[in-house]
C-alpha cells in the first residue's frame, strides 16, 4: 500500500500547506494523547498465537501490541494472525509472528505526527509509546476522527454561547430607538470575494437570532444587491445594512453609471451584463426579481451618470425581533 | 437516499474533503448555470447540477445550504474554488458526463420529489 492510496487519510504536502483546513488544522493542536486508546490490552512473549486468536475473535480488535515489562517488542495485526494460520502454527510464541520493533509515535507528540506515519507507511494502527518507551495507548485512523469530530463539536457550542449573547444584544440598552448598523464596501468585478458580504450578514442575523427563513430571505436579496454592484459599477459600492428588534432595512448605493430605464430593469430576464459576464452564469436578468420577492419592500431610485441607490426593508413579526429574547433565539441548534 | 449512494452510482469524483457523506441526504435537486435562477429555485439541502466551476458557485451553495454542487462535462473548479468550499462546507463533486445525463439519473435513483 501507498500513501496516495489513503483517500481518507489528511494527506498533507508542501503544496497543500497553503489550503489548511480546520480539521487540519486541529490535527497541529491535538495531541496524541488526547484522542488515542488507552487501556490497550497487550499481549506478553510467553502468550501462543492460539490465544491472540481467541481475544481477536471474542473483542473484535483487529491488532494487539506485544509487551516485555510493559516495554513495546512487537505487534500483531490480521496480517499477522493469517500468516500462522497458513502455517498451521496456532501453539507458537507470540514472537515468532510478531511484527518486531513496530512505527510508533510519541503520546505528546501532535496529531498530525501520527498522520505523517499512517501517510507514509499504509498502517491501520500504530502503538504509543510514553517518553521511557512504555506503551501508553494504540491510535487508528477512527481515533483521530473521533477526536477531531469531539473539538469540532465542542467549537459549535461555542458558536451556540456566541449566539445567545448576540440574541440578547438590545436587551439592555435603553434608548428610543436602537439600532445595530453593518456596513461592507464592495469593489467592482471583485468577482473572488462575491457572496463574502452577504455570507457575513447572513452569520450575523443567525447569531442575533434570526430565523432561518429571515436569514435566508436577506442573504439572498443582499446576494443579488452585491453582485449587482460587482458586476454593473464604476467603482463598486456600499452596502449598509441596519438591524432593528423588528426590521432590517438595508441600502446599496454606488456612484455610477446608473440605470437608464428602472422600470425596464425590474422586469425579469432583462439584464445589461456582458457576453463575458453571462458565461460565468450571471447576467439571468433575475437579479432585482429576486430580491422583490425576498423583502417586504423594495425602491429603486437610478441617476443616469451619477448613481443608484437599492433600498430593501424586511418587517419582523414578534416571533422573529432580533437582538432581543425570541423562540428562535432560545432554540437550541 | 444519501450522498455517499449519489457518489458511487454515478461514479462522481470528491474535490473537496471527505466528509461521512452517508448521513448526508438530499431533499432534491435543481439544475441551472445561471445563478440568480439558481438563488431563486433551489430548494435548501438540495442537490445542484452545473456546468460552472468557478467560485461563486460555491457563494450561492453555502447561502442557500444545499448539500452538494455536481460539477458536470469535466468542468474543473481551481484551487482556491475548491478551498473556499473546504471554509464553507460545501461538497464539490465532479463527473465528465452532460448535466442531462447525471439528472436523469438522479431522477432514476429516486430523487424526485421535494
Amino acid at each position: 500500500m501507498n500513501a496516495t492510496s489513503n483517500r481518507s487519510t489528511v494527506v498533507l504536502t508542501d503544496q497543500q500547506a497553503e489550503s489548511i483546513t480546520r480539521s487540519e488544522e486541529l490535527a497541529y493542536e491535538l495531541r496524541i494523547s488526547e484522542v488515542m486508546t488507552r487501556n490497550v490490552r497487550a499481549a506478553s512473549p510467553e502468550m501462543q498465537m492460539k490465544d491472540v486468536v481467541e481475544i481477536f475473535r471474542k473483542t473484535g480488535i483487529s491488532g494487539m501490541p506485544v509487551t516485555e515489562n510493559d516495554h513495546l517488542i512487537g505487534i500483531i495485526s490480521m496480517e499477522d494472525i493469517f500468516h500462522c494460520l497458513m502455517e498451521g502454527d496456532l501453539n507458537a510464541y507470540t514472537t515468532q509472528y510478531m511484527t518486531p520493533n513496530p512505527y510508533t509515535v510519541k503520546d505528546v507528540d501532535l496529531v498530525v505526527e501520527a498522520l505523517k506515519v499512517f501517510v507514509a507507511t499504509g498502517v491501520g494502527r500504530l502503538p504509543v509509546v510514553d517518553t521511557e518507551g512504555k506503551l501508553s495507548g494504540i491510535i487508528t485512523k477512527g481515533d483521530i476522527t473521533r477526536g477531531l469530530l469531539k473539538v469540532l463539536q465542542s467549537k459549535t457550542q461555542e458558536e451556540e454561547m456566541r449566539r445567545y449573547r448576540a440574541s440578547h444584544l438590545f436587551e439592555d440598552i435603553e434608548s428610543d430607538r436602537t439600532s445595530l448598523i453593518l456596513r461592507y464596501t464592495i469593489k467592482q468585478h471583485d468577482f473572488v470575494h462575491g457572496g463574502a458580504a452577504s455570507s457575513n450578514i447572513k452569520r450575523a442575523l443567525l447569531r442575533l437570532g434570526a430565523s432561518p427563513q429571515i436569514a435566508r430571505r436577506c442573504s439572498i436579496a443582499i446576494y443579488e444587491a452585491e453582485i449587482n454592484l460587482i458586476i454593473h459599477t464604476n467603482n463598486g459600492g456600499i452596502i449598509r445594512v441596519e438591524i432593528e428588534p423588528h426590521q432590517i432595512t438595508i441600502d446599496v448605493t454606488d456612484d455610477g453609471p446608473g440605470i437608464a430605464d428602472v422600470e425596464q430593469a425590474m422586469k425579469p430576464g432583462y439584464s445589461t451584463a456582458s457576453e463575458e459576464i453571462r458565461e460565468l452564469g450571471f447576467g439571468a436578468g433575475m437579479g432585482l426579481a429576486n430580491i422583490a420577492r425576498c423583502v417586504d419592500s423594495m425602491k429603486l431610485e437610478s441617476v443616469l451618470g451619477k448613481g443608484t441607490r437599492l433600498r430593501m426593508k424586511i418587517n419582523l413579526e414578534s416571533k422573529d425581533t432580533l437582538g432581543e429574547s425570541n423562540p428562535n433565539s432560545m432554540e437550541k441548534r | 437516499m444519501n450522498v455517499q449512494q449519489i457518489i458511487d452510482t454515478l461514479k462522481l469524483k470528491v474535490l473537496t474533503e471527505n466528509k461521512d457523506f452517508s448521513s448526508i441526504q438530499p431533499t432534491f435537486g435543481y439544475s441551472s448555470d445561471l445563478l440568480s435562477c439558481v438563488m431563486a429555485g433551489a430548494p435548501k439541502q438540495g442537490i445542484w447540477v452545473t456546468l460552472q466551476a468557478h467560485g461563486n458557485i460555491v457563494a450561492v451553495a453555502a447561502l442557500l445550504e444545499l448539500t452538494a454542487i455536481i460539477i458536470t462535462e469535466g468542468a474543473m473548479p481551481d484551487e482556491n474554488t475548491i478551498q473556499k468550499a473546504n471554509d464553507e462546507g460545501v461538497t464539490l463533486l465532479s463527473t465528465s458526463a452532460s448535466t442531462f445525463n447525471v439528472i436523469g439519473q438522479l431522477w432514476e435513483m429516486g430523487l424526485r420529489n421535494p
